[in-house]
């Protein structure tokens, strides 16, 4: 029986350990009960095109309705325990996770000692929880109806044993995908439209910018190819580079990626956050041609940062020239709201006049300094510099939106519409609704999430695991062949 | 003469060895030559040295190490730590280049290549002491590398084969502009890259200073030398790994793990001998125990606060009055002296319960009396700041140890202001320094502080070198640094000493 323990990681909330009993939770170890036979694992017979053969099938997720329909009412929550758990037994598509971290189709300890972190009902939050299969995770999600849980590193041995070891150096995190976080908590300065953790389409612009310009650096400057952004349920994205390079990095190198994506210093005392040297690095540069156009409409149009009375000192502020900040100050005065689209045209009017004491390449750096203060991401860095940080998984609920983490398409980012993701009570009456037309389709029987708004989530996330997946075996492949008689030691 | 199979600690070379060449090998173990005056460190020494040798060199590499370790604690600029490095790495551990055409090239190579994998051996058992030594070590050798030969050195680096592409013309061109913003060109400045994978150069990436692209970074000339820093780090971090994990077959060889032990001891606060030399100060005229209140402003805290203590109790407990008597006995105090101040100090006490019970502890400290072995080695040394560090914390009643150690940080700041020490940036860093327990550092940044007018004045005249400035790591030292310092210009006290100053 193994013990599940809960040791705090943060700070809040306040966690509970030691009043959960664990006495009836089934045992993740393999052998026992649950079944989890070998010919399951080895059985030939599967259907999916894209994993041809030997992957192992996870029967009880295969399962279709023969669980009775859920009801679900105009006044269910997305909380209660019953659509929690209708949802992981129904929806959740743990195949494709356990490929995803397990990067093959055969069972091994990339998945096998992978930290998982429970965030239980009562707020209790279990760390070190592994899984040896798909099913065995699917298993304790359905036993413990955990609101959410993260992921973390693979260690150098199975996380629950970690005590048994005789050596503490024995039990060292080992891999993990790189991430990072962005949330609109960190733009409350500049954001207007909404505060605290309400979004609107109008700010979700603050993300989709974040993710363009993280994206590309990834990519062009670093070379990563398999990028998953995940919609964290609320207000933010998560992204997880999953290149094998990527989730080899140590600590040190996920600093000097986080460094040289960061820009912004200076947190919330006012003045200027943005201090660069001339010319631009190329990663700046980039960067500044993707954000000046979202410049126009996302944050002088959208925002109007400097259209209220009180606003417009700190624009005048972050202009150096003091001939030209006095001559905007009282064309200001005398007409305080006018827009910031006037503003910003108001700027270069009156340097055309000769307002200026400087010279032009000076406003103009400083301008670019303010696109890029209004624009550029805002990472919660300390997420993505340590290997061993957790992050929560891609398609849990989140619990106070009741919406599902889903993948974002990056070649279709513009148009991802969060306020349009599924929630949970929605998904589940889908299922319902579907439950009529069963059987239509030709003798093949749909798995839950296929009838569903889930679907076209649950594939693309398919098609980036397969992916990552023909990408892996082609590198071990490779490792084989010229690696020969080096590896002896 | 010992002979340490090296091979042993270094299974990456052991599985290297071709078994095809390995019957032609000729036989190990000989002298290695030396080509260039910096080193990688790759290959382990081969030749035998003698035990004499193995500890010395040791405990040389070590004190050059400690020192840096000291500059950087004590924030002090590139520049500055140069500058205070020179002295003591010629003194310690000279490496001489080529050009300069010296004789003793190879020995001098030879004892850095030593010195440097009996370190190895001593700090890879925690992974606290490897990432300390890695460091300290990757100081070293940029210190070193900046100051190498131009030409020496260019023909070091080549000869590392590091796999660095050049950026060929075609690429120049394509990327030109990348390349001159993201690295900023210098007038006059060859405009050559290299291209190697970003992991190998991370300071660079994350201060964007390259230009990035598909995964390589694009390093211009002049970050050569961070590109060779790095990847020194990063060898020698992986050598250590795999000599910790060796490390348990070492102890088989039970001469050596007592050095290596005491090596790694010392590396918590470095260690000092007393030297005999401490106690004979040119212009200081014969110590008599009326003298020592006036000369108590020259001791350290440690025994300013014994001393303090004494008069406020007229009394020391045990601990407290061996400390004491043998840095009295260090600065040249004699036996019969000593017996005066003692008496004299404990005011309260009858002559026979002194005689009784105090005299004889006093005359076996200083060897007059006890077994042949205490009476030949004229009774204990004074104690040095490792041994004063490491030993229990004083009870209640007790005053021994050191005050930055034993002390809250409430009552050392109180101790700190009352003897004059009230600068409140030194204060800060001082709380800073015990916080993270460098004792020894605080206790040297109050000693530079309250001789800081002196200091300027021998290193502006030239009269002291860095050497005789150089960490204090025993209470005696601190005193007779003291003094000499508060006493320049009275007769020949500008010399600190004829000879040695401290024994190894
Ligand atoms: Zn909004």
């Amino acid at each position: 029986m193994p013990q599940a323990d809960a040791q705090p990681l943060k700070p809040e909330p306040e966690p509970q350990a030691q009043d959960v009993t664990m006495s009836d939770t089934p045992s993740p170890v393999q052998g026992s009960n649950d079944k989890v036979n070998l010919e399951d694992l080895f059985d030939d017979e599967d259907s999916d095109p894209e994993f041809p053969s030997s992957v192992p099938q996870i029967n009880s997720e295969e399962e279709p309705s023969q669980t009775e329909p859920i009801k679900i009412t105009p006044r269910s929550s997305f909380s209660d325990p019953e659509i929690i758990r209708a949802f992981y037994q129904r929806l959740f598509p743990f195949r494709y996770l356990f490929q995803w971290l397990n990067h093959s189709a055969a069972p091994s300890n990339d998945f096998a000692h992978r930290e998982f972190a429970f965030t239980l009902p009562n707020d209790a939050y279990l760390r070190y929880q592994s899984f040896t299969t798909a099913d065995l995770l699917r298993k304790q999600c359905i036993q413990m109806l955990p609101t959410r849980f993260e992921i973390g590193p693979v260690y150098s041995s199975n996380p629950r044993e970690r005590k048994t070891l005789r050596k503490a150096s024995a039990f060292r995190p080992v891999s993990k995908e790189l991430v990072f976080d962005i949330d609109m908590t960190d733009y409350d300065d500049v954001r207007t439209c909404c505060t605290g953790a309400s979004i609107c389409h109008k700010c979700w612009s603050f993300i989709t910018m974040a993710i363009k310009v993280v994206d590309v650096a990834l990519r062009e400057d670093f070379g990563f190819k398999h990028i998953l952004w995940v919609y964290s349920g609320r207000r933010g994205a998560h992204a997880w580079v999953c290149d094998k390079r990527a989730r080899l990095l140590d600590d040190s190198r996920r600093r000097a990626i986080a460094g040289y994506l960061e820009l912004l210093k200076g947190g919330d005392q006012g003045g200027k956050k943005v201090n660069i040297r001339r010319p631009l690095h190329p990663h700046l540069d980039r960067s500044l041609e993707i954000l000046k156009r979202h410049f126009q409409t996302s944050i002088l149009i959208e925002q109007d940062p400097w259209g209220a009375e009180d606003k417009y000192a700190h624009l005048l502020q972050l202009l150096p020239d003091p001939t030209l900040r006095a001559a905007l100050q009282k064309k200001w005065d005398s007409s305080p709201s006018r827009a910031s689209t006037a503003k910003w045209a108001d700027i270069d009017a009156l340097a055309k006049t000769g307002a200026l004491s400087k010279s032009s390449r000076d406003l103009l750096e400083a301008k670019q300094d303010i696109v890029l203060e209004y624009t550029y991401p805002r990472l919660d860095a300390e997420v993505s510099k340590k290997l061993n940080h957790l992050l929560k998984s891609p398609f849990v609920v989140h619990p106070g939106t009741g919406r599902v983490c889903v993948p974002i398409d990056t070649r279709k980012v513009e148009e991802f519409d969060p306020l349009g993701v599924p929630t949970v009570t929605q998904l589940l009456t889908e299922i319902d609704e579907w439950e009529g037309e069963e059987g239509k389709d030709g003798g093949k029987k749909l798995q839950d999430w296929e009838k569903t708004n889930l679907k076209p989530y649950v594939e693309f996330f398919r098609t980036f695991v397969a992916g990552l997946l023909k990408e892996e075996k082609g590198g071990v492949k490779r490792e084989r062949e010229d690696g020969g008689d080096a590896m002896e030691f | 003469m010992i002979r340490h199979d090296y091979s042993r600690v270094d299974p990456k070379r052991r599985a290297n060895l071709d078994y095809k060449k390995k019957q032609f090998a000729k036989p190990e173990f000989k002298q290695q030559d030396y080509e260039h005056r910096l080193n990688y460190y790759i290959l382990p020494p081969t030749a035998e040295i003698t035990l004499e040798e193995f500890e010395t060199w040791a405990i040389n590499r070590l004190k050059v190490l400690s020192e840096l370790e000291a500059c950087s604690f004590r924030n002090k600029t590139p520049e500055e730590t140069t500058e205070y490095m020179t002295g003591i790495i010629n003194k310690y551990l000279p490496l001489r280049s080529n050009s300069s055409r010296s004789q003793n090239l190879q020995g001098e190579r030879k004892k850095d290549h030593y010195s440097h994998f009996i370190l190895r051996l001593a700090f890879s058992a925690t992974e606290d002491l490897r990432r300390r030594f890695a460091r300290l070590e990757t100081m070293l050798f940029r210190l070193r590398f900046k100051d190498d030969d131009i030409r020496e050195r260019k023909e070091f680096v080549s000869s590392l084969k590091l796999e660095w592409e050049e950026v060929g013309e075609d690429e120049k061109k394509e990327f030109g502009s990348e390349l001159i913003a993201a690295g900023g060109v210098r007038k006059g400045e060859e405009q050559e890259w290299f291209k190697v994978d970003w992991e190998r150069v991370p300071e660079l990436v994350e201060q964007r200073r390259v230009f990035l692209r598909r995964g390589k970074a694009y390093v211009p000339q002049r970050e050569q030398m961070s590109l060779v820093v790095a990847e020194f780090t990063k060898r020698l971090d992986d050598a250590l790994e795999l000599t910790a994990r060796a490390l348990p077959r070492l102890d088989e060889d039970d001469r050596l793990a007592p050095i290596l032990a005491h090596l790694s001891q010392s590396f918590a606060t470095p260690d000092a001998a007393y030297s005999s030399s401490d106690a004979s100060i040119d212009g200081l005229s014969t110590i008599t125990a009326a003298s020592i209140d006036t000369l108590s402003t020259h001791f350290p805290m440690c025994m300013q606060n014994l001393h303090t203590n004494l008069k406020a109790n007229s009394h020391l407990k045990h601990y407290g009055r061996l400390q004491y008597t043998l840095f009295l006995k260090g600065i040249g105090l004699n036996l019969d002296e000593c017996i005066v101040f003692w008496r004299r100090s404990f005011k309260l006490m009858t002559d026979d319960k002194f005689a009784k019970e105090y005299k004889y502890n006093i005359r076996h400290s200083y060897g007059d009396v006890g077994g042949d072995a205490n009476r030949r080695g004229r009774g204990y040394t004074p104690y040095s700041c490792q041994k004063i560090l490491t030993e229990p914390l004083p009870g209640a009643g007790q005053n021994h140890g050191c005050p930055y150690r034993t002390f809250t940080v409430d009552n050392l700041t109180a101790l700190l202001q009352k003897t004059g020490v009230n600068d409140r940036d030194l204060l800060r860093t001082v709380k800073e320094d015990v916080g993270k327990q460098r004792y020894h550092v605080a206790c040297n940044r109050v000693f530079e502080w309250a001789h800081r007018r002196e200091i300027k004045k021998v290193k502006d005249d030239g009269s002291w070198s860095a050497t005789d400035l150089d960490t204090i790591v025993h209470p005696n030292t601190y005193f007779k640094r003291s003094w000499l310092l508060k006493h320049l210009g009275e007769g020949n006290v500008g010399v600190v000493n004829g000879g040695e100053k401290m024994e190894e």
